[in-house]
């Protein structure tokens, strides 16, 4: 026993695991990327396998592995140890991102492992939206390819800014220093443009080992580091201490009455009892009076630390809310320009309302403008007004409401958001702020003295806005042709905005794609909006087939003014009354994306009126809109 | 069960659960490393959005060392208060007595709501696990009885101890993982997740199971454990212990329903586990070491992965993967 009351084999086993706590220095969280058959999932077996990660259970089922599903033939197949998915393992690509862990003497490793083929390139941007530098693998044969580009695009724009080019395959061009050569010009030459803070080109081969761990000896002429040691000692260090303090706030932390702190993770800055905060929104200011943890109260928090805040005075303060140096305070704007990466199978639509997520903050939000499309393989800008699976944009975003943020160059976590679908729930887009506009704030409303009060006064009844929808051939028209000749009849002052006669005028631009629907709703909506505030009572006939839509023009009036009547009549019945024998013309193939035969049409979930024309008369539905009208105006 | 003694079995415990109640002046035992600190961060980041935007989240607590990793985390996340969720532990009735002993009295001392789910229904048809199939044994006690947990709870979020480092299907799982109504998890149909924003917005039905453990590795844990003075189940820890060889799997005899083979007889072995479960399909390792310095420090010696040791897991290729689509961890 030593004076510290440890035995030999404590003493021991101690100072092993001492110095594997000195080995914890740092973490590096990399990706890898290229083509198909680069090599990726080689290069991370053969980086497990040489710093002994691989256990002999694991080595067994690899070695069986080989022979069953390998590719190299007798040799052991590194790939097979990464790629984890039945499916995959059958058809031999990799689908998914996929995490890997090791560590050296030197510094611990997270590695993103991730595909190549294009379909799969909104998984490689999620892998690299957490990494610190990227290895872009090139097949020495094949050189820089397309995909190539399209990746050191992508890793530029996410905002990685360490890259090791590692062509690969060097056994397969004879070890050649004039390839790999040819190969670092050309791309040095193709991404000058993305202004990358470091490119270290190594040569290796994967499946031999060569410049992975060790020096190669098949390549002489190569006096650059082997790629364990460039990744052990590349210095990635994003100094944020000295950056103004920022704090999103994720949850109030109230036990009990005596208590109300303010927990979450600094995302910029430090902060010390004392310091002055500012809410970034409200403006309001109060004093850190406390900064608690489980672990005591530490006199300075730093960007990283999850703490709890607690403040000097009782201000209103909720999830969302970003805590931050007075000085230094964050854009607070309802408008911004981003970079916007499309990663859902279903188009991006503008105009549609979409959820985005931002820090903590989540807000309704549309994309008002395409500025411009980018091609990811030339960097081309290119116009457009959708936005499909793995297409980029520059676009401006309009949010429900004012929020705070950083561009993305500034601040990774008050820079980046994503969209979610309103109705799928999937994340649809991932986003990075590149400035916010300030224009809605500018255009201040102009002042009137005559408001829409005093106009429904002038004519004696309620403004509202009747929306009539569903499928071609329902009777929306018909009716709301009805209703409206009844209101005249009693006085009312009207107007009836039909889908045909708006897209003879107004609309007359626009096609009937879903981009183009979406379009013809929201102007409609705008001009409805209008003629609401001059008084009238408006009734409005489109088909409207989104539910998204149809709660947008919602949304733009005020709650119970927008009414909407759905006109409810089954396809077969539609289709036999085909009064403008469309359905007969969109059978033949004759109209493309008509709604019911190959354009699909989201019947409204909670309608103020649902007629059925199957068992009311035009007449009898538009006295029962009547009743509506006078039981609710 | 009745305890040999009346005195509390596990003063550690109490002395640790002494350090969330603020009364004692807090402070961590050990410096930890940057690594580590960084991992806590962001297991804590993962918590409390999880308790901002889910109704009603669980934590599944397996007793195990990653549990005891996760729920360490979850009390430092929500300090001072209580983390705004209860435990639900999924029990066959074959744990080690140890393993009970553990979450009785940790959860008690945190003063933390402990649901404890079975299924009941095969338990009193006297299924035992020496006469089941492993892998029908794992769906029927485990998967079966976590998603009538899950149901009968209402519980739109659940969180695992699992880490990516595991096995092969779990490095591609995301850190909040949508599950369908019935449980089920579609490896093609995953949202993508960007920076550290997780999107927690289900329909109806559908759950999340969330991992804030995915980067940690199992040296990670352990040297957290040991840094943070974290107590875990003393089976992990070399002790002699009466053990059947079976088959090379050395099996503990934790209670008299046993079933020894003809010929079989406990032995006393000096032995400890790796991983905890069922204590019939638990098969521990020969070792002496008996502190978690000697742990971790025949682990960096170790060539074998911590899952082998669980029977449930070496039935076919990919089981684990088999396992997740049928809405287990």
């Amino acid at each position: 026993m030593n004076d510290v009351g440890l035995d030999s084999r404590q003493a021991e086993a101690l100072a092993i695991t001492t110095r594997a706590e000195e080995a914890q220095k740092g973490l590096l969280r990399f990706l890898t990327c290229g083509s198909v058959d680069d090599g990726k999932s080689t290069l991370i077996g053969r980086l497990l396998y040489d710093s002994k990660l691989i256990m002999e259970d694991q080595l067994k089922s690899l070695e069986a592995d080989s022979k069953k599903h390998g590719t190299v033939g007798e040799r052991i197949d590194f790939a097979l140890l990464v790629d984890g998915l039945e499916a995959e393992r059958q058809q031999g690509i990799t689908i998914d991102v996929a995490y890997r862990f090791f560590s050296t003497a030197r510094r611990s490793f997270i590695v993103a492992d991730t595909p190549g083929h294009e379909q799969y390139s909104r998984n490689m941007a999620t892998g690299a939206s957490n990494c610190q530098l990227a290895i872009i693998l090139i097949d020495a044969r094949k050189g820089v390819l397309t995909q190539t580009l399209r990746h050191s695009y992508l890793v530029h724009l996410l905002g990685i800014r360490h890259v090791v080019l590692a062509v690969n395959k060097m056994d397969l061009v004879d070890w050649s220093e004039e390839r790999f050569e040819e190969i670092v010009d050309l791309y040095r030459a193709k991404t000058t443009n993305l202004g990358f803070g470091e490119v270290t080109p190594i040569p290796l081969s994967a499946l031999e080992g060569d410049n992975v761990t060790l020096s190669s000896p098949n390549m002489p002429w190569y006096s650059g580091p082997v790629l364990i040691d460039h990744l052990e000692t590349v210095d990635v260090a994003v100094v944020r201490d000295d950056a103004p303090f920022a704090m999103p706030v994720q949850w109030v932390n109230r036990p009990h009455m005596d208590f109300r702190g303010f927990s979450g993770t600094i995302v910029a800055g430090a902060v010390t009892p004392g310091d002055a905060v500012v809410v970034a929104k409200s403006g309001k200011p109060a004093r850190v009076e406390r900064i608690v943890t489980a672990d005591g109260e530490p006199g300075r928090a730093v960007a990283g630390d999850a703490v709890t805040i607690v403040l000097d005075q009782e201000i209103d303060i909720a999830r969302g809310d970003v805590l931050v140096d007075p000085k230094a305070r964050p854009e607070v704007a309802d408008q911004f320009a981003a970079h916007l990466f499309w990663m859902s199978d279903e188009a991006m639509l503008p105009g549609r309302r979409y959820i985005l997520k931002l820090g903590t903050e989540q807000v309704a939000a549309s994309i008002t403008t395409i500025k411009h499309k980018i091609d990811v393989n030339t960097q081309e800008e290119r116009p457009g007004r959708t936005l499909d699976l793995n297409e980029i944009a520059v676009c401006n975003l309009h949010l429900g409401h004012a929020i705070a943020f950083l561009p993305y160059a500034q601040n990774r976590d008050l820079g980046a958001f994503i969209l979610i679908d309103r109705t799928t729930n999937q994340t649809v887009a991932a986003g990075m702020v590149t400035f916010g506009l300030r224009r809605a704030s500018n255009i201040h409303h102009q002042h009137v003295d005559i408001d829409k009060a005093r106009r429904a006064d002038q004519k004696a009844q309620k403004p509202c806005l009747l929306w009539f929808t569903g499928l071609s051939g329902a009777g929306k028209s018909t009716i709301a042709n009805i209703l409206e000749k009844k209101l005249v009849a009693q006085g009312a002052h009207t107007y009836l905005l039909d889908g045909d006669n708006v897209r003879h005028g107004l609309n007359k631009d626009l096609g009937f794609t879903d981009a183009d629907r979406v379009e013809n709703i929201r102007r409609v909506g705008e001009v409805a909006k209008l003629m609401v505030d001059a008084g009238l009572i408006v009734m409005a006939s489109f088909i409207s087939p989104f539910r998204d839509e149809r709660r947008m023009v919602r949304d733009l009036l005020e709650p119970g003014e927008f009414i909407e009547v759905f006109v409810e009549t089954p396809l077969d019945v539609a289709e036999e009354r085909d009064v403008k024998g469309l359905y007969k013309k969109a059978r033949a193939g004759a109209i493309k994306n008509f709604t019911g035969i190959d354009s699909p049409y989201e019947p409204p979930e909670s309608a103020e009126i649902t007629v059925d024309t199957t068992s009311l008369s035009a007449e009898d539905a538009a006295d029962r809109i009547l009743d509506y009208l006078k039981a609710h105006l | 069960m009745t305890f040999a003694h009346s005195h509390n079995p596990r003063p550690d415990i109490l002395r640790y659960a002494e350090r969330f109640s603020g009364r004692a002046p807090a402070a961590r035992p050990q410096a930890v490393s940057e690594h580590l600190r960084a991992l806590e961060a962001e297991s804590i980041f993962i918590m409390r959005e999880v308790a901002a935007e889910m109704a009603n989240p669980v934590l599944l607590y397996s007793i195990g060392k990653d549990s005891s990793v996760m729920l360490h985390l979850a009390m430092k996340a929500f300090y001072p208060s209580k983390p705004p969720f209860p435990l639900m532990h999924i029990a066959t009735g074959w744990d080690f007595r140890d393993m009970i002993v553990h979450r009785d009295v940790l959860a008690r001392a945190l003063g933390l709501k402990l649901i404890v789910q079975s299924n009941e229904a095969a338990m009193a048809e006297g299924r035992t696990p020496f006469d089941t199939d492993s892998r029908e044994w794992a769906r029927m006690m485990l998967i079966d009885a976590l998603k009538a947990g899950m149901d009968a709870n209402g519980f739109d979020a659940a969180f695992g101890g699992g880490r990516r480092d595991e096995e092969k299907s779990r490095a591609k799982e995301r850190v909040f993982s949508v599950r369908s109504v019935g449980h089920g998890w579609d490896p093609r149909n995953q949202r993508p997740e960007l920076w550290r924003l997780y999107n927690s917005r289900v329909a109806k039905g559908e759950t999340i199971r969330v991992f804030p453990l995915s980067n940690w590795t199992e040296f990670d844990i352990w040297d957290y454990i040991r840094l943070e003075e974290i107590p875990v189940v003393p089976l992990y820890f070399a002790k002699h212990r009466p053990m059947v060889d079976r088959g090379g799997t050395l099996i503990m005899v934790d209670d008299d329903r046993m079933q020894f083979q003809p010929g079989e007889v406990a032995q006393d072995r000096l032995v400890r586990f790796r991983t905890l479960g069922d204590w019939p399909l638990s098969g521990a390792i020969e070792s002496d070491a008996d502190t978690v310095e000697q742990v971790i420090a025949e682990m960096l010696g170790a060539r074998t992965s911590e899952r082998q040791g669980r029977l449930v897991d070496t039935d076919e290729a990919a089981s684990m993967e088999k396992k997740k689509r049928e809405g287990y961890f």
